[in-house]
């Protein structure tokens, strides 16, 4: 297997600063924009600045940055280069390996590390443009406290993505954990949401503690936490020169730890089973924020720390299987939770959940490509469907319950936000020829061909999770966007209604201090702004084309295979197929698996790739495109009789003509109690709380108690003595001069008695 | 050396004076200050006992002075008394002020340190 050429193992007197070239300084201003926005912000919010400044002021800082890196990607796509920009740690207690540790305050720019700047300074910029609308009733309130908190979190998001080594990636991973609980705290009056932001840091924390140890037993055992000596150690390249030599054994146990802990991490920040319950209480926060963190960049901090990790992870037998599993699971659970809910947002949330899922599964299945090509077009198209509902529910004051809500295709001023979410809703699906298609194929058809663990049984069960997709997408769609005109205002009070787009429709909104929830003929939901439509209609046409990524350079499986090629996430399958065969250890047993049976057992040779699997004898790679368009177009059609309006395709589908009503009701009822099952989350989160806060709670109880008896009480005790004997000696403080004369004569009397009796 | 009869009805003459006749009028001199700064109210009689006790007190020293023939003791004594001139002369102002205060010289008035 090769990893990148710049990362090769560098040899005799040329040392890694050779393979690894030095980044122009200018790059530092990527991170560093978004930071300068923070500071001007806090100034803004020192001075009591009540206008909305600090939105452009943290979209002019995010633009910069989009724009250098993008700067940065012309001149270094395809180096691996470092840039340090102050030293951070760097202690040495001796001259030996492992007794110096070096971690600079700096940058390691790869093609990896590019792709997640572009899209993450990227889509910041968009939906910061997006918030500076959306916020707009908390101008002079939240607003500078919101921006701050933005900026703040892109700084961090790019720490993690370009740090030169795990203790930035540490910090990064720490910081974008801070900023989102900041950020689903925004409203901090509202109850929900301070368990939400706790729940969010509370169950990462889980999570942060196995990538903290991992972080520490990759220095223990490589002695160093820098990704360029790391990637160039002869310790490294000799593990993986063993595995695939099918000496697998050969690697300790600590190097194979290293990743099943790193593992842990990438859980819990991407929210996979069984740390995934914080995300759709996430959706508390600003939708902005849903978008940009809990949908688009953070959560995938766990992909590309698997992804930069890669070579690492190759060193664990069960590591990578463990992500394939635990991927799929999360998958499927996420989706049928999707699929029963009624809360738009929290949809997507479920959604995104399942779909980064399917990014795990693709990593596990050595297509890093595909894992990553799921990552970028789900960035936009999830973003997308976000604000989508986010203008929703600002147009709604607060409204995302899906049987509330309807026609809104046919409501003036909602077009382009209708036409976005269709958009998105056909790149969720997996309709082909979108991004979504070609990203959600490429894992699927990986599952197929790569051998081990029943990958093939789970490419099936990543199938119908595809089917499910495309029907809780479309399920929203139906139901919200088309059908006859009918809404009710949510409960959200923006306190005024004196939005300045407000008065577009001037004559309807003589309601001014009328609070939305008086909605009989006194509601008027305001469609979205300029800034809002522009954002969703730069992002409806940026998912589009995300799709034409996969026919740039084709033969490396599209634009982002090609730019993982340069990258420690090289994608393997491109290379050879008998590294993907290291994992059957002992071939037969493993090769027996569902549809997966053909062939590579026994022989790690050289495969052509595309011979390891079949789906019933034909190349998943080819087949996998019809497969799963079905498999999308049925979940769509199923949506469509089940949700669609009346009148749909002259007639044939679709019976709905209320909001609250659909042909889904009826199927719901026949099911009994799974789809309220499904709808509360199949209990997760009281099973949760039964095993691990209950408990905790009654441990705290006694702690508290034995705290406050016994800790407090022995202080107490320390201080309660001296009172008491102060107490007794008390009413000798007379206050009388006499009393004080004769108790000193008293005292000298009996001092002399005792001299006398004594010395006579 | 004819001795008259006046002397002869005593047994033996009083020859000397002893330490001990000056340590005895000391310690009597200082029970009775002690005695009447316990018992009297008044701040004037009180202060004034506490004098005598200062005097017992030096009576003592020179006492012990001459006995030893050593000079310190009486060193001792004279800024005994010149220090308690001036802080009789501080003690009697204070006791005014009181008696501006309460319009009464009882010392048991004052008992504000009252435990």
């Amino acid at each position: 297997m090769m990893i990148s050429p710049a990362t090769s193992l560098a040899s005799g007197a040329a040392d890694a600063a050779a393979a690894v070239g030095a980044a122009p300084t200018w790059v530092l201003a990527i991170p560093f924009l978004p930071m300068l926005a923070v500071v001007l912000n806090t100034l803004c919010a020192v001075f009591g600045n009540k206008t909305k400044l600090p939105a452009w002021i943290t979209v002019g800082c995010l633009a910069g940055s989009f724009v250098v890196t993008m700067l940065a990607y012309m001149a270094l796509s395809g180096e691996t280069n470092t840039v340090t920009a102050w030293h951070w740690f760097d202690l040495s207690w001796g001259d030996g390996v492992g007794q110096s540790m070096v971690a600079n305050f700096g940058f390691y720019i790869d093609n990896l590390t590019l792709l997640w700047m572009m899209f993450v300074t990227g889509l910041a910029t968009l939906i910061a443009i997006y918030a500076s609308e959306y916020m707009e009733h908390d101008v002079g309130k939240g607003y500078t406290r919101f921006f701050v908190a933005f900026g703040l979190f892109v700084f961090s998001m790019l720490c993690l993505v370009m740090g030169d080594n795990l203790l930035m990636l540490y910090l990064g991973w720490e910081g974008v954990g801070l900023c989102s609980y900041l950020l689903i705290g925004y409203f901090y009056k509202k109850p929900e949401a301070v368990a939400a932001a706790k729940k969010a840091f509370i169950v990462n924390r889980i999570g942060d503690l196995g990538l903290a140890i991992g972080v520490m037993l990759t220095f223990v055992h490589f002695g160093t936490l820098e990704y360029e000596v790391l990637f160039n150690s002869a310790q490294l390249q000799g593990y993986i020169s063993a595995v695939q030599e099918g000496r697998a054994g050969d690697v300790p146990l600590m190097a194979q730890l290293i990743a099943v802990f790193l593992m842990i991490g990438a859980f819990g920040k991407s929210a996979q089973f069984p740390l995934y319950v914080w995300l759709p209480d996430a959706m508390e926060g600003p939708t902005p924020v849903s978008a940009l963190i809990h949908a688009a960049t953070m959560v995938t901090a766990g992909l590309y720390l698997i992804a930069r990790m890669l070579p690492v992870f190759l060193l664990s037998e069960w590591a990578l299987p463990v992500v394939a599993w635990v991927g799929t699971i999360t998958a499927l659970l996420a989706a049928t939770i999707g699929m029963a809910q009624f809360d738009i947002k929290r949809i997507m949330a479920y959604s995104t959940v399942s779909q980064l899922g399917y990014m795990f599964a693709g990593l596990a299945f050595l297509s890093s490509t595909g894992g990553v090509f799921h990552v970028v077009t789900h960035a936009f198209f999830k973003a997308l469907l976000f604000l989508c509902c986010g203008a929703v529910m600002h147009g709604f004051a607060g409204q995302l319950d899906l049987r509330k809500l309807s026609g809104l295709w046919h409501m003036k001023g909602w077009r382009i936000v209708s036409i976005g979410m269709l958009i998105g809703c056909l790149n969720l699906a997996g309709v082909p020829f979108t991004a979504g298609y070609f990203s959600k194929d490429m894992i699927l058809a990986e599952a197929f061909v790569t051998p081990g663990y029943g990958y093939s049984f789970l490419g099936w069960v990543l199938l119908l999770t595809a089917g499910m997709t495309a029907y809780y997408t479309f399920r929203v769609f139906f139901r919200v966007f088309t059908g006859p005109v009918q809404y009710e205002a949510g409960d959200e009070h923006h306190g005024s209604d004196d939005h300045s787009h407000e008065h577009e429709a001037g004559d309807a909104h003589g309601h001014d201090g009328h609070s939305h929830e008086d909605h009989h003929g006194h509601f008027h939901p305001h469609a979205p702004g300029m800034r809002i439509n522009g954002v969703l209609a730069t992002l409806s046409v940026l998912a589009i084309l995300a799709a034409g990524l996969y026919f740039i350079s084709p033969e490396k499986h599209g634009w982002i295979g090609d730019m993982l090629e340069e990258s420690t996430a090289h994608n393997i399958y491109t290379a050879d197929h008998s590294s993907a065969a290291m994992f059957v250890i002992d071939g037969d047993a493993h090769g027996a698996h569902g549809h997966d049976s053909h062939g590579h057992a026994g022989d790690h040779g050289d495969h052509a790739h595309g011979a390891h699997g079949s789906i019933l004898g034909y190349d998943p790679h080819k087949v996998m495109y019809y497969i799963s368009a079905v498999f999308g177009l049925t979940g769509i059609l199923i949506a469509a009789w089940a949700h669609g309006p009346k009148g749909l395709v002259s007639g044939f589908i679709g019976g709905r003509v209320e909001a609250g009503k659909c042909r889904m009701d009826g199927v719901a009822a026949k099911l009994g109690p799974i789809p309220r099952w499904a709808e509360n989350k199949w209990y997760v989160d009281e099973f949760y709380a039964f095993i691990f806060v209950t408990p905790l709670r009654v441990v705290s109880h006694i702690f508290h108690m034995i705290d406050k008896l016994l800790v407090d009480g022995l202080v107490n005790l320390f201080g309660y003595l001296p009172r008491m004997l102060g107490r007794g000696a008390q009413p000798g403080q007379s206050g009388v001069l006499h009393g004080y004369a004769l108790s000193m004569a008293g005292g000298v009397g009996v001092i002399l008695f005792i001299v006398a009796w004594v010395t006579l | 050396m004819m001795t008259t009869l006046a002397q002869s009805g005593f047994p033996e003459a009083m020859t000397t004076l002893t330490l001990y006749h000056y340590l005895f009028i000391s310690a009597v001199m200082f029970t009775l200050g002690l005695i009447g700064f316990i018992t009297r109210r008044n701040l004037i009689v009180m202060f004034l006992c506490t004098e005598m006790m200062f005097q017992a007190s030096g009576i003592a020293l020179v006492a012990f002075s001459r006995f030893y023939l050593e000079y310190t003791g009486q060193v001792f004594v004279i800024f005994v008394l010149t220090i308690a001139a001036a802080e009789a002369a501080l003690a009697l102002a204070l006791v005014v002020l009181l008696f501006k205060r309460n319009e009464t010289l009882d010392g048991s008035v004052w008992s504000l340190l009252k435990g």
